[in-house]
């Protein structure tokens, strides 16, 4: 019986294992390890890496860049998603069409939606700067002004976002009762106070999971960055996930890669695990 | 009694585009009266519920609690509390908070809200689950819940949407006496939305019946049973429900289609609808003078047997206490002339005519407890 159980469970743990769990282990092996030159045998240098990591400027610029860029895109794409989701759950014309409207920017393959906002953004004909123009303001270099650059990145990223975790939030808010509201409202509850009151409890799962969800996008940036930066100018909105891809094929230095992303992978294990473990006994599951 | 709970509709209609839910419907209730408003699914007897509420907005007529016209005001300002069949509890709230929920919402102070929150615990018996969330409770405790959060609430009205329907039948029963034992003491004015004749006929006070958006007959649960406005109530109240058979012109008056030789009422009658409830039809052995008949089936239900008897092709129900088997014997029926009901073409109750008696029809003396065999 036991047998039958594991041969269950084996085509998943041979997918699981091939493509998650060895490279995750090899990763932790090279961050360990630096090459050998002209066919020497790599040689183990314990902490090394990580201490000639943590002496790099570059990766402390590039850490705090993600920092700024995950304070700035999950709370503000999550607060959105629910206000769109709040706003076409309700009674409305067109409510099919909105919802769609919204849900657009998240069907967009993201290189497509990098080089719409090319467009928006460019310096001489872009969108925002002939509407700046119009109404008598200097243009901005929204992507080349290191000032403004990482903040061009962060609208861009939210408005890709707000419309996938939207989906999230109108399921649920469709999981919940009509007679909660018309309950509520039998006793003289105010809308703000119903939302703080049932709907945002209720809502915790979704968000629970959306805020995980928007944790890991927050690192896993790649895409926009290639086509819209290159993470410059001067690193100004150079990524952790896009700085292990510079130093993987740009730089062919695959142990600094390997120690990033055993960084990575610790930070993203430790604030996900403080969030289920503080957030999840908030949370009530129906 | 205030007048504060007063509850009138005047002309009160529903209409969502093409369809009328409910059509010009007006009625009174007097404070502490239990109302049921009875009907078979899609009668319109929740929306009216509901636009008392407030919950629908009505697209005519005008609605008054105590002297107060509250057709446009919101739920939360008409005074009233309501249950729900699904008990709209809250998921993520204790038993307690749920109770409180409205009490909150009205900035009542703290410890007026413990002090509450005690007295309708020991009232409803949930002392002991305060600290509980509603998934861990069953039916009946969640029931009690909804229960609760009305009657904390302290307004003298209350409203129930079929309450009971999501419970089994043993504890049906004994929330209905539960509810209307709360309702005499704490003399509320209730309305209550069934489609359960026996919740209507058990609980209320008055019974309005409604089909189609109208009210078809409004009185006490008595004269519903005893005198049906039309044969629509005539088959909605009892169970099993009244046998009703089609009448037609017979040669010394009206017979029940397919059984000629009996007339049953005057020749004026055909056309319409003869009405006999089961339990006030005789069964007598074929000999003795009757309508004949002949036995189908029974059906034994412990402390009585229905039997399925065919008179001219119709299927009449014969409820007899006691346990019997008679399928396959031919017999006659007979009733008293009182208990018979007449109904036009258009199904309305007509007094203008009195059934025939049926000749040798002997007064039920009391039923012997026969088994097996006719009663005499």
């Amino acid at each position: 019986m036991q047998l039958y159980g594991a041969l269950l469970l084996l085509p998943a743990a041979i997918l699981l294992a091939t493509f998650a769990y060895l490279p995750t282990i090899a990763t932790v092996i090279n961050s360990l390890f630096l090459p050998g030159f002209r066919g020497a045998p790599t040689e183990f240098v314990g902490m090394e890496n990580y201490q000639v990591l943590f002496d790099d400027p570059t990766f402390w610029k590039v850490a705090r860049n993600n920092l700024i860029y995950a304070v700035g895109t999950i709370p503000t794409s999550i607060a959105l998603a629910l206000c769109m989701a709040l706003f076409v759950n309700g009674k409305l014309r067109g409510r099919g069409f909105v919802r769609m409207a919204y849900f657009t920017p998240t069907i967009l393959p993201m290189i497509a939606a990098a080089n719409i906002w090319m467009f928006f953004y460019a310096p001489q004909i872009g969108l925002f700067n002939k509407l700046l123009g119009a109404l008598g303001f200097s243009g901005v270099n929204w992507l080349g002004d290191p000032n403004v650059a990482l903040g061009s990145v962060i609208v861009m990223s939210v408005w890709k976002e707000a419309g996938f975790f939207m989906i999230f939030y109108l399921a649920a808010l469709q999981g919940i009762p009509p007679e909660l509201k018309e309950a509520s409202d039998l006793e003289g509850t105010s809308r703000w106070s119903f939302f703080w009151r049932v709907t945002f409890p209720l809502l915790m799962p979704t968000t629970l999971f959306v805020l995980i969800n928007s944790l890991i996008n927050s690192v896993r940036v790649v895409d926009h960055l290639f086509i819209l930066t290159k993470g410059g100018p001067n690193n100004a909105t150079n990524l952790l996930l896009y700085y292990v891809y510079e130093n993987a094929f740009s730089f062919f230095d695959r142990t600094t890669a390997a120690t990033i992303t055993v960084v990575i992978l610790l930070v993203l294990a430790v604030v996900a695990t403080l969030k289920f473990t503080i957030l999840d006994r908030r949370t009530h599951y129906q | 009694m205030s007048n504060q709970s007063r509850i009138r509709l005047e002309r009160v209609t529903k209409r969502w585009d093409a369809t009328t839910a409910v059509d010009d419907i007006s009625f009174d209730v007097t404070p502490g009266q239990f109302v049921i408003l009875l009907g078979p699914s899609g009668c319109g007897k929740s929306t009216t519920l509901r636009m008392i509420a407030g919950l629908e907005e009505a697209s005519d007529g005008r609605i008054f609690i105590g002297e107060r016209d509250v057709t446009h005001l919101p739920p939360g300002d008409r005074g009233l509390s309501m249950v729900f069949q699904s008990y709209a509890l809250f998921p993520h709230l204790s038993v307690a908070d749920n109770i409180v929920f409205g009490l909150r919402s009205r900035k009542v102070p703290k410890a007026e809200q413990r002090e509450r929150l005690a007295k309708v615990a020991e009232l409803v018996d949930l002392t002991d689950y305060l600290h509980r969330k509603p998934a861990q409770l069953s039916g009946g405790q969640r029931q009690r819940v909804a229960l609760a959060r009305s009657v904390i609430s302290e307004h003298p009205i209350c409203l129930m949407d079929e309450p009971l329907s999501n419970l089994d039948a043993r504890l049906r029963s004994d929330m209905r006496r539960e509810i209307k034992a709360l309702q005499s003491r704490l003399n509320m004015t209730v309305i209550y939305v069934t489609h359960d004749q026996v919740e209507a006929m058990s609980m209320g006070d008055r019974v309005i019946l409604m089909q189609h958006g109208s009210i078809v007959q409004d009185g006490t649960p008595d004269e519903l049973y005893n005198r049906p406005a039309s044969a629509f109530a005539a088959s909605f109240i009892g169970s099993p429900a009244m046998n009703l058979l089609p009448l037609v012109t017979g040669e010394q008056g009206a017979v029940i289609e397919g059984e000629t030789n009996v007339p049953v009422a005057p020749l004026e009658a055909a056309g319409g609808q003869l009405g006999i409830r089961p339990e006030d039809i005789e069964l007598h052995p074929a000999s003795i003078y009757g309508v004949p008949a002949m036995v189908v089936s029974d059906e034994y239900l412990g402390a009585d047997t229905i039997a399925h008897v065919s008179v001219g092709g119709h299927t009449v129900r014969v409820r007899m206490s006691g346990k019997h088997a008679l399928a396959g014997q031919p017999c006659s029926l007979s009733w008293a002339r009182e208990n018979a009901h007449l109904f036009d073409a258009s199904g309305l109750r007509r007094d203008d005519l009195t059934p025939n008696p049926l000749p040798s029809a002997p007064r039920a003396v009391p039923r012997p407890p026969a088994v097996g065999s006719f009663q005499h």
